[in-house]
């Protein structure tokens, strides 16, 4: 106990120093993530909507495919970007391997299923109810889907999040294709990992200080954001 | 003018039997009939949001596009999108097509004939259920449709709502609006009807002028309806 108290108090002084080692790798782990995060959104909210509102061929295999993915294992992830990004492979000419943009591949794959299972969810949900007025109002499948998506916005931000959450925290994925490289790859949970098993505790307990309170912070305001907007608007 | 409107042999499984009707401009049409009858679906069926299973739908304006736009659709109970009362309407008059400029002011005006200026900027879903059926009744109104249908618009209302609901309904009317009103309730019905057609499962048992239909309905099921009686017992 005597060293996790030591190993606690130097933490703390690391994160309230601003440890230019530890900001560093903060920074990028919210850089890549944050990236990741947009990408996934980009793609995987309209992908949602429009699972949710077409009727076509093969949606409901589809919608099967996407919650299945939810559950991606990152070191699999990881596997399969390394392997399109390694020399031999066919993403290789990119020389994108061990560089943070290996990172945000890797974890744009990991969380927009995430993304578009819970936001198809939302949305379809939702489409229940609006279906018949929007139709009336001359709105087609895809206007009336953006419609929808944008209406249960307060909802979306809280799957936005949950990706963010999922990617800033997973291991797996970035350490594969990142490599773990100091001050070049390194974010906070392949820098926990590695630290951890160097024995430096105080960098790895000062990381996962900054890695929960990040995750919690994140959960936190979801839950403002959802709660102010709902009081607002209904 | 898109209507007259013609249904020839129109059925959706086993919900409405094949029937044909005529529906012209003019008087207020009341379908009336008990839970179950098929008023909602004949209705939607009408309107396109349901396809008949059998037989066709023709308006006189054979643009499927320029009719829909002609119509308007009241439902029981309002969809009100997370957004102000004011926006709810710019949204539907945007879907219409009509040129940005003229939105707002069309929309204003809207909200004015259901006396619901005051509360423009209001979040239409934190509004009660009465007014927020007057929104949808304003979004209606700024479409101008020439076709109104009203699916037991006030099925979910107290009587002072279901008045000031009524007040619109009548002003569509001698705004020229042609309306076609499902209803279950008999007073409702008469108080705002021309003429009715009664359906009993799935099928038009008769169509009669409001007066008539009240005093000697052709039907027997009518007959029992009106009577107060199950048309079924």
């Amino acid at each position: 106990m005597g060293s996790l108290g030591e190993a606690t108090r130097t933490a703390l002084a690391l994160i309230a120093g601003a440890d230019p080692t530890l900001a560093g790798i903060v920074a990028l782990s919210l850089e890549v993530s944050l990236s990741a995060v947009a990408c996934a959104t980009v793609l995987g909210l309209p992908l949602g909507a429009a699972v949710a509102v077409g009727r076509f061929p093969g949606r409901h295999a589809i919608v099967v495919l996407l919650n299945a993915l939810m559950g991606l294992p990152p070191v699999v992830v990881g596997l399969a970007i390394y392997l399109l990004l390694s020399r031999a492979g066919p993403l290789g000419e990119l020389g994108l391997l061990f560089t943070p943009g290996a990172m945000v591949l890797a974890q744009t794959v990991l969380i927009l299923p995430i993304i578009a299972a819970l936001s198809r969810q939302t949305v379809e949900d939702a489409w229940r109810e609006y279906e018949e007025q929007l139709r009336s109002l001359g709105a087609t499948g895809f206007s009336g889907s953006m419609t929808v998506l944008w209406d249960s916005r307060f909802s979306v931000v809280t799957i936005v999040l949950a990706g963010l959450g999922r990617a800033v925290a997973e291991v797996g994925a970035v350490i594969i294709v990142g490599g773990n490289i100091d001050g070049v790859t390194r974010v906070m949970t392949t820098a926990i990992a590695l630290e951890t098993s160097k024995g430096d505790l105080p960098l790895a307990l000062g990381l996962g200080i900054v890695l929960i309170s990040i995750v919690i912070a994140l959960n936190a305001a979801a839950y403002l954001v959802k709660e102010a907007a709902q009081r607002r608007y209904g | 003018m898109i209507l007259p409107l013609e249904l020839v042999r129109v059925a959706y499984r086993d919900i409405i039997k094949p029937l044909s009707i005529r529906i012209d401009a003019g008087p207020t049409t009341i379908i009336l009939g008990a839970n179950g009858a098929g008023k909602s679906v004949l209705m939607r069926l009408m309107h396109g949001l349901l396809t008949p299973t059998g037989g066709q739908v023709f308006w006189q304006e054979r643009d499927a596009r320029r009719a829909r736009r002609l119509q308007a659709m009241v439902f029981q109970r309002p969809v009100m999108l997370r957004r102000s009362a004011l926006s709810n309407l710019l949204y539907a008059l945007d879907l219409a097509g009509m040129p940005a400029v003229e939105r707002e002011s069309t929309a204003r005006r809207a909200l004015e004939e259901v006396g619901l200026q005051h509360l423009a900027d209001r979040p239409a879903r934190a509004l009660s259920g009465g007014e927020q059926q007057r929104l949808a009744l304003a979004r209606a109104w700024a479409l101008h449709p020439e076709v109104l249908f009203l699916d037991e618009p006030t099925a979910s209302l107290d009587p002072t709502a279901t008045r000031e609901i009524e007040a619109v309904i009548r002003a569509f009317d001698a705004a020229g609006t042609k309306i076609l009103m499902a209803t279950h309730n008999l007073a409702q019905a008469r108080r705002i009807g021309d003429e009715v057609i009664y359906l009993h499962q799935g099928r038009v048992m008769e169509r009669t002028p409001a007066d008539q239909f009240f005093s000697k309905p052709v039907s027997a099921e009518a007959a029992a309806f009106i009577k107060g009686e199950l048309p079924w017992a």
